[in-house]
């Protein structure tokens, strides 16, 4: 245990924010679903995937990172938006387990597409040239890219919470997120507000896993391990709160992180260790409404 | 019998899942009348406000406002016709400022009212939140928070108010001020179908009330008469 300096640690608390700045991404949308609509989206690992193969689909017809960063979100978002439309808006009012069986199928057959479309390997995914190296970040080099991760994860932060603080559909999802019945009694046509909702969730995973890409390149599977882990900051972070998933996104991130380095094999199980903990002390997670699932 | 019918319910019935828990109401209000469903707990008042509004997935029968049948329309619909619902237990926004819980009152009105103006009403008609305007909605007393919720359903400026059970819970002071406020309401062309458990304060500001037992109308008559009727208000609603 030699090597642990407080530097090591600093470091590795740092990239484990830029691995939880992805989760948060996938565990934004996921709270914003289950919370205002009650879908427990097992989909959402496939439009994560969806936005790495978009990128790599959009980069093979030439262009460049930049653009994927602004048009896959959104391209994703309106398939997302599609998918609500047609497959899961019929199934609303009948429980809680027709939508998640009906995502979980889903989530095959995108997966199944995206194979027979690119192949079963592996992609490589190139990191964007003006965003390799690494910088002195005072405790020692870290690298640029995951830096960036940061900083669009933070943007969008900022970006979803003037949504939410300033608009009057921020007021409406707010509002629904902890009561959707009384938006509706209110006279608001919640169909038009959950397929936003829909679309917002799908483009914030389609984000999380476009900029996972460069990080571990893409495979149709990629999504299988990121909604387990995207659960499990859900859960912790509490059902349907959003200060709850960034909190739990950042915490699992971290925990991952400083795991991996002492023993790397036991990363992913120390993460359900963790949500085990939580839910002993906390049932309803850091910010959950008790009783949610009842 | 009211002459000017605002909203006629003929035949409603509703089932949850399989349980049929209006077997065939009928009732009327008119224009101007505050009008009350009595009937003990499980009877099935709730229900019935809630089938009129569109919130109860299976319903059949009529549901005629202002000349339309509202069966099968969504609730936003119902409530751009006119509709205002307070369900029970007040449901007030928790994370929410009193300002925002009225703003959500407003928003479907879709700007037809200034927002600030709306607000400003309110705060004349309801002077226990415009102290309040810019606090959490859960600091909030019981009652206050009940005020809240009628202010958030009136401040789109429904013509038929439905409240379900709005003295629950609130301390004696406050139901006073409530039901003056009913009153007033009712003065200024609001019409009014109240749910509520305390029959003497019910029959005392209604104009005519409906029985409710198992699901069907058993009685209905002026609330004088029903006031008097010592008999029938053992019957059904001792509880
Ligand atoms: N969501 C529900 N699911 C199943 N049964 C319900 C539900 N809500 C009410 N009921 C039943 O329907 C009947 C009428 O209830 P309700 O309309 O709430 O009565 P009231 O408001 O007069 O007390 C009761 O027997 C009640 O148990
Ligand atoms: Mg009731």
């Amino acid at each position: 245990m030699a090597g642990l300096t407080p530097d090591l640690l600093a470091m590795q608390v740092f990239a484990g924010l830029a691995l939880g700045a992805v989760y948060v991404l996938m565990a934004l949308g996921m709270s914003l679903l289950f919370g205002m609509l009650t879908v427990v989206n097992f989909a959402h690992g496939a439009f994560y995937m969806l936005g790495a193969y978009g990128a790599v689909a959009l980069l093979g017809y030439g262009g460049n990172f930049w653009v994927c960063l602004f048009f896959i979100p959104l391209a994703v978002g309106l398939v997302g938006m599609a998918v609500e439309r047609v497959l899961i808006r019929p199934l609303y009012g009948r429980g809680i387990d027709y939508p998640l069986l009906l995502t979980f199928g889903l989530a095959y057959v995108i997966v199944e597409l995206v194979r027979i479309g690119f192949g079963t390997e592996d992609l490589p995914f190139d990191t964007p040239a003006a965003l390799t190296g690494a910088v002195n970040i005072g405790i020692g080099y870290f690298p640029l890219y995951r830096l960036f991760v940061i900083a669009v994860t933070g943007v969008v932060l900022v970006g979803l919470w003037l949504f939410l603080e300033r608009t009057s559909y921020g007021l409406i999802i707010r509002a629904g997120a902890r009561d959707p019945q009384i938006v509706r009694i209110l006279g608001i046509d919640v169909g038009r507000v959950w397929l936003v909702v829909f679309g917002i969730g799908t483009g914030l995973a389609a984000l999380a896993g476009l900029l996972a890409a460069p990080l571990q390149g893409a495979s149709p599977d990629m999504g299988d391990s990121i909604l387990a882990i995207a659960f499990v900051v859900t859960v912790v972070g509490g059902m349907g709160s959003l200060l709850g998933a960034v909190l739990a996104g950042l915490l699992v991130g971290v925990v991952v992180s400083l795991t991996s380095l002492v023993a790397p094999e036991a990363a992913q199980v120390a993460v359900f260790v963790l949500m085990a903990v939580v839910l002993l002390v906390r049932p309803q997670g850091f910010f959950g409404r008790a009783g949610l699932m009842s | 019998m009211p002459r000017d019918a605002m909203l006629t319910v003929e035949g409603l019935q509703a089932w949850y899942g399989s349980s049929h828990v209006l077997q065939g109401i009928d009732l009327e209000v008119a224009r101007g009348e505050i009008v009350c469903l009595i009937g003990r707990n499980g009877a099935g008042k709730t229900t019935t406000l809630r089938s009129v509004m569109g919130l109860v997935a299976r319903v059949r029968g009529r549901v005629v406002f202002d000349g339309a049948d509202l069966v099968g329309r969504p609730v936003h619909a119902r409530h751009a016709r006119g509709l205002g619902y307070v369900p029970e237990e007040r449901r007030i926004v928790q994370g929410l400022s009193v300002r925002d819980n009225l703003r959500l009152g407003l928003l479907a009105a879709g700007g037809r009212r200034r927002e600030a103006d709306a607000i400003a009403a309110m705060a004349e008609i309801f002077p226990r939140l415009a102290e309040r305007l810019d606090q959490s909605a859960i600091t909030m007393s019981g009652g206050e928070q009940q005020m809240l919720a009628i202010a958030r359903a009136l401040i789109s400026g429904p013509r038929l108010l439905m409240l379900d059970e709005p003295s629950e819970g609130i301390m004696p002071l406050l139901v006073d001020e409530m039901f003056d406020l009913l009153r007033r309401l009712r003065e200024e062309g609001t019409t009014i179908l109240l749910v509520e458990q305390n029959v003497e304060l019910a029959l005392g500001i209604a104009d005519r009330a409906y029985i409710l037992d198992q699901g069907t109308v058993v009685h209905h008559d002026t609330a004088a008469a029903l006031l008097a009727d010592a008999a029938i208000q053992e019957r059904y609603c001792a509880v």
